[in-house]
Order: structure tokens, then sequence, then C-alpha cells
């Protein structure tokens, strides 16, 4: 039972930078229909950059909102200068600049941080809280960002008339052109947002599995599990799966003998294969309906 | 185009196509074949490793263009095909001391019915789908290759060693530059074998599928199977291209079949030019030379060459190197006969 508790907390803090990863890509996938394959080198790169602002010895909480608004901006830039030019040509052309950033991006970190592996900094404390023996502080502190990032999400497309904005651009680009929404800027918006989200998950994760060019590979692998699972049309739903794949691969990984921690990513593969060909519009997504 | 007296509609429809060569064409190709034969006289036997791996990468680009740019389906996981074929052969001559060339023929059959296994469930997914089941798969087999139970084999994460092997009936050439013409046949046989695949029925059957899959179903083309019979196909090169390269290489690890190998692959494709056969060869130049300049740079600059060529060829050069040139030589016969 211990074990089992301990697994299923460890499983919902990976599920809370997998929730993030997986909101930031159904956001670009709903506004675009694009799955952006750089987003893990993105947050990687964020990441970098508030490493590099807390060993310039700002405070750790300031870094983390600068990190937010440095990629918020990166992101807005990125897709005005580097993907606009491609937008709704072909599918071949996207995955090709995506795949373009991705090797960017992460040969850039190499190159300007160098491949050695750096411990990154946690701003929660090392002892337990109330002496639990099943949870560290930092996992519960990791599942706590994710869920203010995410009701702040939340907030901000219900509440705000731009988001309401940003849904309209989404859901009906024709007609919100029409109602004089810069259907353009919202995308851009879009991509910042997905930046600063991602960015986010990075900050999170790096005390984990330490910070180095590669680390995000696999944990965006997980965030396409899981924004797959809970409906790649749902942000909400993405969230739960990102949650889910977070619990049940460290589940899998503990109690599965011949998975252990070594197969886990062929886990990932397994699920996304099956959630694809069994139920593509996952668990909460509507089912699209294509004309021909 | 004007065609010689003689020739009828039907010629000249099927020089039209591709079905058939041109004079010009079969010059062309015995020309580079000459050329590709006699390289290994001029350079150093390192140079001759690096063009046994031109031809290793030119056919996997291969593989990858006929699913992609022929048959219009993506995959970013060829690296996996490519891996597979690498330790097939490697396994098959570390524990069981096959000859090498035994080893192609098998790690081609082992992809082909692996690409096709893998193609069935991708037959529902399109596009973007696709790329992100052959992207988790990519990503994944690393951890597979290291995985203990099969430690036995494919030796972990050490990997396997190969010999070299030796040329055979004692000619007296080093086993570089035997290795080197080895592939090249290897290759010749391979386009030979792509191009008569794709200028017929069935190659028309794979394009019209690139083109309208719904139109192409409605003209009786049965989809489903030539789908995944192509996603099998385009796997048995890439496993042959792994085989050969584990053999050049004589070297087999997990940390060599990353993401990237795929990215490698993909880059070949896009700069050499999507859906054309000779680009391929552009696409293993590069490959194999871009990250020998980029390198004198600095050790992550490779990469970051790579993605920048990528955009930069999508924005400026869509159809590659091989479709800069046919335009180059189409605008230079067009001024010749206006003069």
């Amino acid at each position: 039972m211990e074990l089992f508790l301990q697994q299923t907390f460890s499983g919902l803090a990976f599920g809370g930078v997998y929730a993030c990863m997986a909101l930031a890509v159904v956001m670009i996938y709903q506004a675009t229909d694009h799955l952006n394959f750089a987003q893990g080198e993105m947050a990687m790169f964020s990441t970098y950059i508030a490493f590099t602002l807390i060993t310039l010895g700002v405070p750790y909480w300031w870094t983390f909102l600068l990190t937010m608004v440095i990629s918020f901006v990166g992101g807005v830039l990125v897709e005005r200068i580097i993907v606009r030019p491609v937008e709704g040509t072909s599918v071949l052309n996207e995955v090709i600049v995506f795949i373009g950033l991705l090797t960017i991006f992460n040969s850039l970190a190499g190159w300007i941080w160098e491949y050695t592996i750096k411990p990154f900094p946690s701003p929660f404390p090392e002892e337990p809280v109330f002496g639990n023996k099943f949870v560290s502080t930092h996992d519960l502190g990791v599942i706590g960002v994710t869920l203010v990032v995410l009701s702040g999400v939340f907030l901000f497309f219900r509440f705000t008339p731009v988001g309401l904005a940003m849904r309209a651009a989404a859901q009906d680009p024709a007609s919100a052109r029409l109602v004089g929404i810069r259907v353009g800027w919202m995308l851009a918006l879009g991509w910042g947002l997905a930046a600063a989200i991602g960015a986010v998950a990075g900050m999170m994760v790096a005390p984990i599995v330490f910070l180095e060019p590669n680390m995000m590979g696999s944990i965006l692998l997980y965030g396409f599990a899981g924004a797959l699972l809970g409906g790649i049309t749902n942000p909400a739903g993405a969230v739960f799966g990102g949650f889910t794949v977070g619990v049940l691969e460290n589940l899998v990984g503990a109690y599965v003998p011949f998975i252990g921690s070594e197969l886990k990513l062929s886990f990932a593969l397994v699920l996304i294969i099956a959630v694809l060909v069994f139920r593509p519009s996952g668990l909460f997504g509507y089912v699209v309906v294509k004309r021909v | 185009m004007s065609a010689p007296a003689g020739t009828n509609m039907r010629d000249q429809a099927a020089l039209a196509s591709g079905a058939r060569l041109s004079n010009q064409q079969i010059v062309g190709i015995a020309a580079a074949v000459l050329v590709g034969l006699s390289l290994p006289l001029f350079v150093s036997d390192y140079r001759t490793f690096q063009f046994t791996l031109v031809v290793v990468y030119a056919i996997a680009v291969l593989g990858l263009n006929i699913l992609t740019g022929f048959n219009g389906q993506f995959s970013l996981g060829h690296s996996a095909f490519y891996a597979l074929g690498a330790y097939t052969a490697a396994i098959m001559m570390d524990q069981w001391g096959i000859a090498y060339y035994w080893t192609l023929p098998a790690a081609g059959m082992v992809c082909l019915v692996a690409g096709f296994l893998f193609g069935l469930p991708a037959l529902r997914l399109e596009g973007l789908y696709l790329a992100l089941a052959t992207f988790a798969l990519s990503i994944a087999t690393p951890q597979i290759l290291k995985y203990d139970h099969f430690e036995k084999w494919t030796g972990g994460v050490q990997g396997v060693v190969i010999t070299k092997p030796d040329a055979p009936f004692g000619l007296e050439i080093s086993q570089d530059n035997w290795l080197y013409y080895f592939a090249f046949v290897v290759m010749i046989l391979l386009f030979f074998c792509a191009w008569n695949l794709l200028r017929g029925r069935t190659g028309r059957a794979i394009k019209a599928i690139r083109d309208n899959p719904i139109a192409a179903s409605a003209m009786g083309v049965n989809t489903a199977l030539y789908k995944s019979l192509t996603f099998g196909v385009s796997a048995l090169y890439t496993g042959v291209a792994g085989a050969l390269g584990a053999i050049a290489i004589q070297f087999v690890a997990p940390d060599s079949f990353t993401f990237f190998l795929s990215v490698a692959i993909l880059v070949g494709m896009v700069i050499g030019g999507i859906g054309s056969i000779p680009g391929a060869i552009f696409g293993g130049i590069v490959i194999v030379f871009i990250p020998n300049l980029a390198e004198n740079i600095s050790k992550a600059a490779p990469w970051a060459v790579y993605g920048a060529l990528l955009i930069l060829f999508m924005y400026f050069m869509p159809l590659g190197i091989w479709g800069f040139i046919r335009m180059g030589y189409a605008r230079l016969m067009r001024r010749l006969k206006a003069s």
C-alpha cells in the first residue's frame, strides 16, 4: 500500500508536468491543427533561460515569472517569423519546419550551455510536509503549481475578452475575422501562451530529471500521449490525460515486472498507437467528421 | 517535347511519365555510375569510407522517399527500421557467424515484415497522427534496444562489435574500397528496383493514393494494402541501409539510433528532393558531409545547420537540390533552343 501511494503521488507530480505539455500541445493544435513537435525543445530552452537567470542571482519566483514572460515573447516571435510562412500549406511542410525548429533549439542549447548535465534548483523545501513518507514536497509543489497554472489558463479563456477572441479564432477563423478579430495575432498569442506553459513544465521537471538538452524529448512524448488520451480537441481532457498518463506510467513501471523503468517509453508508444487506433478522439474529445 | 521521327504516341507518353528513360537520362546515369565506380581510385581510404556512408544514407533516404514522397505517408520513425536492420546484421554476424552478404536480404525481410505490421495500424492514421505515432516509435527505440532481456543478443548499452569483411577472390584492394564497391552495387540494384516499382501500374497506384486517396480507391486501388505494402518496402530499404551501415561502421549501439537519425534521414530527403529517386544520392551526400563541415564551428553546429537547412529549403527550394537541377536544366535547354 505504501509503495502504491508513493508511486501514485510521484506519478501525479510527473502527471502535472505532462498535463502542462499536453495543454501546450492542445492549445496550438486547437488554434491551427498543428502538433508542435518542437514544443518540448522550446520548453527545454526556456528552462535553460531560467537556469541562467538563477545563476545570475535572480530569486526563484522572479525567475519563474520572467522565464514565462520571455518564453511568451519567444513563442510569439517563433510563430510570426518562422511558422507563419508555411501555415496552411501541407502537413508535410509544417511538420518539417517543426522538426527544423526542434533541432535548432536542441543544438543551440547544447552550443550555449553545453551538453553536461546541470542540477536545477527546486523552490520547495527538502523535508516532506507533515512528516509524511509518501510524497516529497517538490512533488506536492509541482502538483500545486500545475493546478494554479491550469486554472489561470481556464480563467483567461473563460472570462477575458482576449480569451474569448482566441477561442473564436480557433473555432471559426473566417467568422472571427468578419467580426474584427485579428486571427493571425490570436494564433501568435496561442503560441506564446503554449511556450509559457511549456516553460512551467520544464522548470517543474528539471529538478527531477536534471537539466540537459535532451531532457524534454520523452516528456513531450508523454505530453502527446496525455493529450491524445484525454482528447486532443478538449483542453480539460488533455489535462486529465496528462495526469492519468503520469500515474499509469509510474504504476506500470512499478508493478509490471517485464516493463520496469526500462520500457516506460515503449509504454507511451503503445498507449499512443492504441488510442489512435481504437479511439482517435480520445476519452473526452469530440469526433471530427470530415466532409469529402 | 518534339518527338524524334519514328516514335509513336505511346512511347512519348512513357517518356513523359518517367516510365522509360530518355537517351539523355541514360547517358547521365552511365556517367554517374562511372564517377561512382572510379571515386575510390582518387581518394584516401577514409574518404572512401565516408562515401560508403553516403551510399548507405542514400538508400535510407530513398526508403523514406518512397513512403513520403511517392505515397504521401509521413514517418519520423525510420531510425527504428534502420536500427532493426543494423541489429539484424550485427546479431547474425556476431552470434551465428553468418557471412555479411547474407545479412542484407535477411535485414530487408525482417524490416519488410516489421514495416508492414507497423503500417497496418498506421492505415487509420493520417498525416499528422502518423507523424506522431512514428515520432513515438523513434523516441522509444533506443530504450527497447537497451532492454535487459534482449541483452544476450543486443549487448545492451555496449552494443555489438563486428569485424570488417575482406575483399573476396583474393582481390588486391583494401577493405574500405571493397566495402564501397559492395555497397555501391547494392545501391544501384535498389535504385533500379525502386524506379521499376514506381514507374508502372503499382507506382501509379502508390502515387494516386498520395494525390487523392478517395479518388484512388474509387478507381479500384486497394488503398489499405498498398499503403501497408509501401510502408513495408520503405522499411525494407531503410533496413538494408541499416545493415550496410552496421557492416561499414563495424559497430552498433542503441545510442546511434536516436530520434536524430530519423531527422537526418528526413533532412536528406528534403534537401535531396521530395519525390525524386536521384535526389536521394544528394541527400546521402548532405547527411555525411554537412556535419563534417559544420563540426569545425562547434560540436552542436551540425544539428543547428541541419535545422536551418530544413526550414530554408522548405521556404525557398521545396523541391530540393534535384528539383533545382531539373529546373535549371530545363531553362538551359529552352534558352539553347531559342537562340
